[in-house]
């Protein structure tokens, strides 16, 4: 079943990416058979029920940017606030060294997917050797087919990392627009610690289709504190997979702030397989205009006394739809597990959709767990108040979205950070008076 | 400063004010008590602009203009302000940031400059001082996890801080200990000024004792049905209400 879209991806996975390793080339062909057998899921996929693929099936993009290493990109997008560390830039998929800040740090490895299939593409087994079994994951299999460059982050065991390390994952501007992928590493060492910030931005206009796939793995009494911002203009469209894997005592601590992309898609897949592993996993999407976000939680706990503690927040303006699918799945065996999900949403406008799926599947004894979600309207009651103070009817809005989105971010203790990412909020958030049709903010 | 006449609202189909009227001027502290369901508060709320309050007869002008055709924060700017009966709690919006917010707003909208946060912070720390209030209330989120009297007091600190010309306080005292009700009672006599008034809406003659009023009147069925000075007030503490209403029908026979 091939697509306009798929097509001339697998012309050029079948033409290039030629290795000297069989069991990486034959995890390609494998999933390059799944695709072209499968091609992209139809309207009975289930994990695609609210996001259709066929408008994306009917699009063509080039595959992968050759000239991605030489492409100017404003070295403004590249900054965040109150992040000043190491960094390491990806364009269009490809590693920027000359973007990039690599210091040595003492057993830390800052490192790329493009250096280590040069060098030695065997220590990457564990990870490249995924093979996505369900055609839902179309977008995995086809990044383990053409992704070709991504970090490679490896912290040595007891290790505990000071300086925040940042990744910026940059959609430049080309002639045409481009479909590229990009594979991402972290491994962190038993004890280890580390603090990382995803950050997906890309220049305005560009209409490319991205697909970055992260796996990180934890082992025993890791601590990975990830932060991922997705800040991509509301041209592109962009599909990301996180898989996490947590041995025993391992702690992942997540904030996600969706905001960007006219078109989103965010599998994050959290698999507990040691024994008092634990997930903090904290998001939100804010979304005005056209903007479609789906996000997808698939949550395992596989080993006994794991815990997971889930809080999101969804905000949909204008037409824009939002997706939550809370996935919690306590398999047998997994004993004194602890799962919490809450998913609270927002709807700004009457023409936007917010749709929220949470999911418990319990097969365990003694366990914990409570889930909810709600889809409601900004309180009269606090419009009221705000507004009985001065504050303008938008103003008011704003401030209200703003303080629901925060449960996402608060705990960020990096200030400026924190308010970069209200700002960024506040830009996106309805400064505007559709209903009323009247704007009598401040001059 | 602010003239109502012949006011008639519904909410929801039901008429709750019936023809009120009353004037007040810059400098007066006017008391407004009644029974429970007499409209007190709806008085307060239609003044400060809440949604769902239908007009159906009578006007209300403020400082010359049509008060009723102004959205709240075109009257928050014009000096007009509420303290709720029950403030609202807003989580995740910093009680600071929003008090310099809603100044700013105002003082935007009336054309003066803003103030930076250092001014800011010069004006909250003079006005806590007033209040006893704690340093800590600031930097909490709005409301959120105030006790009732912190609440309270938290509505005349906002007053204090803004500084409005036209204050209405909707039963304040309700709920408050002795000692609150003392600090808010001093919140308001240190604003008492000939250019700022005051609308004190009580159940109880009790915060009279404390701000003491020019004029106390009677709100009943919908209306004012009866005007005095502050002696009233210790009248309907003596009689109670009833006595009002058995008046009211001695006067009609």
């Amino acid at each position: 079943m091939a697509t306009a879209f798929l097509e001339p991806l697998l012309a050029a996975a079948a033409s290039g990416g030629s290795t000297n390793r069989e069991w990486l080339a034959g995890v390609r062909e494998q999933a390059l058979r799944q695709l072209a057998r499968d091609g992209l899921p139809g309207p009975r996929s289930e994990a695609w029920k609210y996001s259709s693929l066929r408008a994306l099936g009917q699009r063509r993009f080039e595959p992968g940017d050759a000239a991605a290493a030489t492409r100017n990109v404003d070295a403004g997008l590249l900054e965040l606030a109150g992040v000043e560390g190491p960094r390491l830039v990806f364009v269009n998929g490809s590693f920027r060294a000359d973007l990039s800040r690599l210091p040595s740090l003492p057993g830390v490895e800052l490192r790329t997917l493009s250096q280590e299939l040069r060098d030695d593409a065997d220590g990457l087994r564990g990870f490249l050797d995924r093979v996505h079994a369900d055609p839902a994951d179309v977008f995995a299999r086809l990044n383990t087919v053409l992704a070709a460059d991504g970090p490679v982050i490896r912290v040595a065991a007891g290790i505990v990392v000071e300086p925040l390390v940042h990744l910026v994952i940059v959609g430049a501007s080309a002639s045409a627009d481009l479909a590229w992928q990009l594979r991402g590493i972290v491994e962190l060492g038993a004890g280890a610690s580390l603090r990382l910030v995803e950050h997906h931005v890309g220049e305005a206009g560009h209409g490319h289709f991205g697909n970055s796939f992260i796996q990180i793995l934890l082992r025993a009494g890791a601590r990975l504190d990830l932060l991922q911002v997705q800040n991509t203009p509301e041209s592109a469209s962009l599909v990301r997979r996180t898989e996490a894997l947590l041995e025993s005592d391992a702690h992942l601590e997540m904030r996600s702030i969706e905001a960007g992309a006219r078109w989103m898609r965010h599998d994050l897949v959290v698999e507990m397989t040691g024994d008092r592993s634990r997930l903090v996993s904290r998001g939100v999407f804010a979304l005005h205009g056209r903007q479609h976000a789906d996000t997808r939680l698939d949550v395992r706990h596989a080993a006994r006394d794991t815990s997971c503690d889930i809080v999101w927040r969804g905000v949909a303006d204008q037409r824009s739809r939002g997706i939550f699918h809370g996935a919690i799945v306590v398999a047998a065996g997994a004993d004194g597990a602890d799962a919490q999900l809450s998913n609270k949403n927002l709807l700004l406008s009457d023409q936007a959709e917010i749709d929220t799926q949470p999911v418990l599947e319990i097969h365990a004894d003694e366990v914990k767990a409570a889930h909810g979600a709600t889809v409601g309207q900004l309180d009269e009651r606090a419009l009221f108040y705000l507004r009985s103070r001065g504050l303008s009817r938008a103003e008011a809005r704003s401030l209200l979205t703003l303080a629901f989105c925060r449960v996402a971010f608060d705990s960020i203790e990096n200030a400026a950070l924190r308010e970069h990412i209200d700002a960024m909020l506040l830009e996106r958030l309805p400064l505007h008076e559709d209903e009323v049709g009247q704007e009598p903010t401040s001059p | 400063m602010l003239k109502i006449e012949n006011l008639h609202v519904r909410i929801a189909g039901k008429d709750i004010l019936r023809g009120l009227s009353l004037e007040v001027k810059a400098g007066e502290v006017h008391a407004i008590m009644g029974p429970n369901g007499a409209g007190k508060s709806t008085l307060g709320n239609v003044l400060a602009g809440r949604e769902g309050y239908e007009v159906i007869e009578g006007s209300i002008r403020y400082e010359g203009q049509d008060l009723l055709g102004l959205e709240p924060e075109e009257r928050a700017a014009a000096g007009v302000f509420l303290a709720f009966q029950y403030p609202v709690e807003i989580p995740g919006v910093n009680n600071t940031y929003f008090l310099r917010a809603a100044l700013n707003a105002q003082r935007r909208r009336r054309g003066e400059s803003e103030l930076d946060s250092m001014q800011f912070l010069k004006r909250v720390r003079e006005k806590l001082a007033v209040l006893h209030l704690k340093d800590e209330l600031l930097h909490r989120a709005v409301n959120e996890g105030f006790s009732g009297g912190e609440k309270k007091r938290n509505e005349i600190f906002q007053m204090a801080l803004l500084e409005p010309k036209l204050a209405i306080l909707d039963e304040t005292d309700s709920g408050l200990d002795i000692d609150a009700l003392k600090m808010v009672a001093d919140g308001v006599n240190a604003m008492r000024d000939p250019a700022r008034a005051f609308i004190v809406i009580t159940h109880y003659q009790r915060l009279l004792d404390y701000i003491v009023p020019d004029y106390v009147h009677v709100l009943a069925d919908g209306r004012i049905v009866e005007s005095g000075d502050k002696s009233l007030a210790l009248k309907l503490e003596e009689h109670g209400y009833s006595w009002i209403a058995e008046r009211k029908l001695a006067g009609a026979a």
